[in-house]
């Protein structure tokens, strides 16, 4: 029990909060807040969705008809290039870690920010530089055609920037290895006092099962892509086959890295929707341990299955069916969390809002990637559909559906919590059903499509398969507007918003704590350790129209618990 | 074998010089061991096929040293060093599954290198 | 409950160490922060295991698949600079962990000698390495691409290199470093005239870092030319021993004899016709990379192949492996060198106390790891007959 004054401070508007503690470009580019450092990074990841996302569109327009000649070969190949490796790269590695898990991670600890802040910020910067260094490809006027995967011998054989590029990724590796090297530690050493393992919100276990995917797999990238400039330079012969290297050994040095790095955009993804779930259907969640170790599961089993990707490479038989067999097994882990969300929806009093929506979008989408996912670790099947649109489709179901739509979801949710202020629901709304509906239409005909045998990375393509790029094409247009509009929503909101309070939706885990926005310390006294899923903990206070926890509310004016409504 | 000093804070473990010491002579052992084992090996009619386990077996107990000792493992927090150790696992994993498959397809590669280099006229 | 005073002025530069001498503001307890920083550089320890493991599969690879390969390539290998440099660098190891002993006590001023100490052993292991490397230029022995044995480059051509009998290359490699050492001394010297005796201290111990580098230099070609002989690593020697190599190249006429010149106008030649890509891009050790006739350089797929003897051809990729791990190896004995400076400087201002050396045993860790992997790398690359 607290009295009035005291918790109009603690739950009320704050007068000084993160934002406005400091003021003047100094306080941002040096800044060691955690919650700052988040935020420069979600607008680093934004620019680099919208720069690779205007990429796609220019190629869906040139895919548009079967002959078209808006762009050369050459200049298609580097389109998609560009494109897949700034998404993968620079846009969807750090997206939910390193922006919304860097705001929301200490604060769900009640720590006063990540275990080492100037590794935070190098982390930034790190990101800064691999992202000029990809985009110098183009700027150096070479431009890079080899394909995200960088694969030998055509990195080594073709003149384009490969150098600047595989320079590029290999930077931001290191700013991926330092996000995920600070959460680990954070995890580990900063937990509120009482805070044990199996009382952390589902978002920080899963954060935790990426940073070990992060810190065991990202160093394999880092000296794959330095040996392939070695290879490239010097001719050290390790990958080139004209000098007796071997080019599928860099397909398996290449894969040990990039399929952990799927789990790596997927798991925080899982772990954000596990927190919507639960939050907007007021239910505990259902086999939170299950869904605790089904991500470290996953982070485990992923480093288990690379030769996946090798199928046709020449890989020998004997690995490819020990892969193909492990392959499925992954798929278990995964179907875990989605059963568990159902059940948790089941039942549940449903709040269908913004990052509500987003999150069951993100189910759908999920599953239909993942299911597709067993076709392509299927052998007979594979052989089919390797290098088709089947692929391209899947990743994308994974990738967008699952990742893009989970950050949306997320960020939608965490809005308030950031800035202070309501984004309007309607809108939001709104945008989600044009992602939704725009992503199924970009998508599903590419399933069609590479079913029936349209391979991917090709600038043009047999007449037959016109009908479905249209669609394709009139899709990614539909998607682009969607994500615009929440875009728009959201910087609306950030700074012409309604005020809201610290508490709006009756979350329970640590963060929501802390007043809307954050005091530069996080919480301006220690949170009470409560149970992130136990919404009952969590009481209204008609005087600052608000959920705090009950130890700090007024026991004479406990109110049940109040509509949220929607703005 | 650290002194824990009643004034030290419970998290500083000095390790005292003698055993210091005492590890690095064993170090420097081991390494004029190895050296001498293989220069000398076969002529003290050790199998050839002896040599290279044998110094991966020394060098392993020389890690073992380094790391227990010099590197204070024995006296730190277990989780730090199930952290270190794991990675080992990862690496085995990754030296495991690519040796397997390029077991596998090296006759491929040199039955091409075969028939291809005899082949090749390098006169110029 | 009471409130804790809010926090209403924050400065512009929001310091890291607001509360407590040496502990960072969001931490509660020295101990909480000394645990954190040791998990994060295991960890980061981790990320540098896996980080070289690229190189140990490929390493393991093509010990599995061309064992041959190994047994022709140890002639190169002189074991006894490789025992030397095992050596120096363990004895490195000890005095870092004397060093984080006397942090731990809080003797800074045995902490400062100690890990001078550690710096030294470290320049001098490079010194050895130097020479080991530029022994190997001169007798062709390169990445697999510039890998030619029937290049030779024995007699030097710079007038140091004449005067000391001492290979182009190794004087090449010796340049940076007596810059240094000028530069820190004379550094030194001016911080001592305007009175920053701190400063001056600092800059010595730095000459003195550097100056081990030199030390290592003369040690490695003592020992070289003491075992020389022995290992048979000498050019002549190898072509007499291991004539399968040298006949499965293609050049006899620059098989053997003192050919330099000739080399240089032909090295020139093929540069200037067939391989624009290099011009200007290689230092000066490096001109004769990509420019053999017999390695293809630059030349595209179909018209050039590479040698015609497998074997030739995997030991060029043995040695590609070799310098790669040396290389890396040697980057890292860099790197910590410069982090060892750091603690070097911050003894120098007593900063460590009985509550707090966590950087002191942090970098010790790092050293320990740059010391474990060379106890691997010895046995694999060098006793490998
Ligand atoms: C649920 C379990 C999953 C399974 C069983 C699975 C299986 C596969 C298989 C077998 C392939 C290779 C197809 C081929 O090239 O022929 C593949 C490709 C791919 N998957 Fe998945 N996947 C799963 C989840 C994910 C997730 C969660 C992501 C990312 C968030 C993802 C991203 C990708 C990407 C990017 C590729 C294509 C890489 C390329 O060739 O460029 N997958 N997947
Ligand atoms: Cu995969």
């Amino acid at each position: 029990m607290v009295d009035a004054n005291t918790r109009q401070k603690l739950f009320g508007t704050p007068e000084t909060n993160f934002l406005n503690c400091s003021k003047g470009w100094k306080s941002w580019a040096f800044t060691l807040d955690h919650k700052r450092i988040g935020i420069m990074y979600l607008i680093g990841v934004t620019v680099a969705l919208f720069l690779a996302g205007i990429f796609a569109l220019v190629l869906r327009s040139h895919l548009f008809t079967f002959d078209s000649t808006m762009l050369s070969d050459d200049m298609y190949n580097q389109m998609f290039t560009l494109h897949g490796a700034v998404m993968v790269f620079s846009f969807i590695i750090p997206s939910i870690p390193a922006a919304l898990g860097n705001i929301v991670l200490p604060m769900m600890l009640g720590a006063k920010d990540v275990a080492f802040p100037r590794m935070n910020l190098a982390s930034f910067y790190l990101w800064i530089i691999g992202t000029g260094c990809l985009l110098g490809a183009i700027l150096s006027g070479k431009g890079l055609d080899t394909g995200w995967t960088f694969y030998t011998p055509y990195s080594i054989d073709t003149n384009t920037g490969v150098i600047y590029a595989t320079f590029g990724a290999f930077i931001l590796g290191f700013s991926s290895i330092f996000t995920g090297l600070n959460f680990l530690v954070t995890v580990n050493t900063m937990r509120a006092k009482d805070q044990g393992w199996f009382k952390l919100p589902l978002f920080v276990w899963s954060l935790y099962a990426t940073a070990i995917i992060q810190v065991l797999a990202t160093p394999v990238l880092g000296i794959t892509l330095l040996m392939l400039i070695a290879e490239k330079t010097l001719h050290i012969g390790i990958f080139d086959p004209k000098y007796g290297g071997d080019p599928v050994l860099f397909q398996h040095f290449f894969w040990f890295y990039s399929h952990p790095a799927v789990y790596i955009m997927i798991l925080p993804a899982m772990g954000v929707i596990s927190e919507l779930i639960s939050v907007y259907s007021q239910k505990r969640i259902f086999g939170y341990s299950f869904i605790a170790f089904s991500s470290v599961a996953i982070a485990l089993l992923g480093f288990l299955v690379w030769g996946h990707h090798m199928f046709t490479s020449g890989q020998s038989l004997v690995v490819t069916l020990i892969f193909s067999a492990i392959t499925f097994t992954v798929a278990i882990p995964s179907a875990v969390k989605v059963f568990n969300w159902l059940a948790t929806l089941y039942k549940g009093s449903i709040l269908l809002n913004t990052p509500m929506c987003y999150a069951l979008s993100f189910i759908f989408l999920f599953g239909i990637g993942g299911l597709t996912g067993l076709f392509l670790g299927a052998l007979s099947t594979d052989i089919h559909l390797h290098d088709t649109y089947f692929v391209v489709a899947h990743f994308h179901f994974v990738m967008v559906g699952g990742t893009l739509t989970a950050l949306l979801g997320g960020v939608f949710h965490w809005w308030p919590k950031i800035w202070g202020r309501m984004y309007n629901d309607f809108l939001g709304r709104v945008g989600c059903f044009l992602v939704f509906s725009g992503f199924n239409l970009t998508f599903f005909p590419q399933f069609v499509m590479g079913s029936r045998g349209m391979p991917r990375r090709y600038a043009s393509y047999d007449p037959e398969f016109q009908a479905f790029h249209q669609l394709s094409t009139v899709g990614a247009f539909v998607l682009g507007i969607g994500i615009l509009l929440s875009f728009v929503v959201l910087v609306y909101a950030a700074f012409r918003g309604p005020r809201c309070s610290s508490n709006p939706f009756r979350a329970a885990s640590l963060e929501w704590q802390s007043s809307s926005p954050p005091d530069f310390h996080n919480f301006i006294q220690t949170p009470v350790l409560t149970d992130p899923y136990d919404f009952e903990s969590q009481v209204y206070d008609e005087e600052l129209d608000t959920y705090i926890p009950r130890e700090f509310a007024n026991p004479d004016k406990v109110a049940p618990r109040k509509e949220p409504v929607h703005h | 074998m650290s002194e824990h000093n009643e004034d030290l804070p419970a998290f500083c473990h000095p390790v005292s010089t003698k055993l210091l010491f005492g590890v690095f002579f064993g170090l420097i052992g081991l390494t004029i061991l190895t050296v001498a084992t293989s220069a000398l090996g076969t002529g003290l009619g050790m199998p050839p096929a002896f040599a290279f386990p044998l110094a991966m077996v020394i060098a392993t107990i020389k890690a073992f040293l380094v790391c227990a000792f010099f590197m204070h493992m024995y006296w730190d927090k277990s989780f730090n060093v199930l952290a270190f150790l794991s990675s080992l696992l990862f690496v085995t994993l990754f030296i495991g599954m690519t040796m397997m498959d390029t077991g596998e397809y090296q006759p491929t590669i040199e039955a091409f290198d075969r028939n291809n280099l005899a082949n090749v006229d390098v006169s110029e | 409950m009471a409130v804790a005073d809010s926090h209403d002025t924050h400065d512009d530069h929001h310091d890291l160490y607001d509360h407590g001498e040496f502990i960072a503001h969001h931490f509660d307890s020295a101990e909480q922060q000394f645990d954190s920083g040791k998990l994060g550089i295991w960890l980061f320890l981790v990320t540098e295991i896996l980080f070289f493991s690229g190189l140990f599969v490929a390493y393991t690879l093509y010990r599995t698949n061309h064992p041959e390969v190994f047994e022709q390539a140890h002639v190169f290998l002189n074991k006894y600079l490789g025992g030397l440099n095992t050596i120096v660098l363990l004895f490195s190891s000890l005095t870092m962990a004397l060093g984080v002993r006397s942090a731990q006590l809080g003797r800074n001023k045995n902490c400062s000698v100690y890990i001078l100490i550690t710096m030294v052993c470290a320049t001098m292991f490079l010194g050895v390495k130097a020479v080991e490397y530029s022994h190997k230029w001169d007798m062709g022995i390169l990445v697999r691409s510039s890998f030619d044995l029937t290049y030779t480059h024995p007699t030097p051509t710079t007038e140091i290199g004449k005067s000391l009998h001492i290979s182009d290359y190794l004087v090449y490699l010796c340049i940076v470093p007596a810059l240094l050492f000028a530069g820190f001394v004379v550094a030194s010297a001016i911080s001592k005239l305007i009175n920053k005796n701190m400063l001056a201290k600092f800059l010595m111990a730095m000459a003195i870092t550097v100056s081990g580098y030199f030390l290592g230099v003369c040690i490695g070609i003592i020992f070289m030319s003491a075992t020389d002989a022995e290992t048979g690593s000498s050019h002549a020697s190898v072509i007499a021993e291991q004539p399968l190599m040298l006949l499965a190249s293609t050049q006899d006429d620059h098989s053997d004899g003192d050919h330099d010149e000739a080399d240089h106008d032909k090295a020139d030649h093929d540069k200037a016709a067939g391989d624009p890509s290099h011009d200007g891009e290689h230092s000066d050790n490096e001109e004769h990379f990509g420019a053999h006739p017999a390695d293809g350089g630059e030349a595209s797929f179909d018209d050039h192949h590479p040698d015609p003897s497998t074997l030739d051809r995997d030991i060029g990729i043995f040695f590609s492996i070799y310098y790669c791990m040396t290389g890396l190896h040697a980057i890292h004995i860099i790197g910590g060198i410069i982090a060892l400076g750091w603690l070097y400087w911050r003894s120098l201002l007593g900063h460590w106390r009985t509550d707090y050396f966590g950087p002191v045993d942090y970098v010790g860790l790092y050293w320990h790891l740059v010391d474990l992997i060379w106890i691997y790398l010895f046995p694999l690359l060098y006793l490998i007959d």
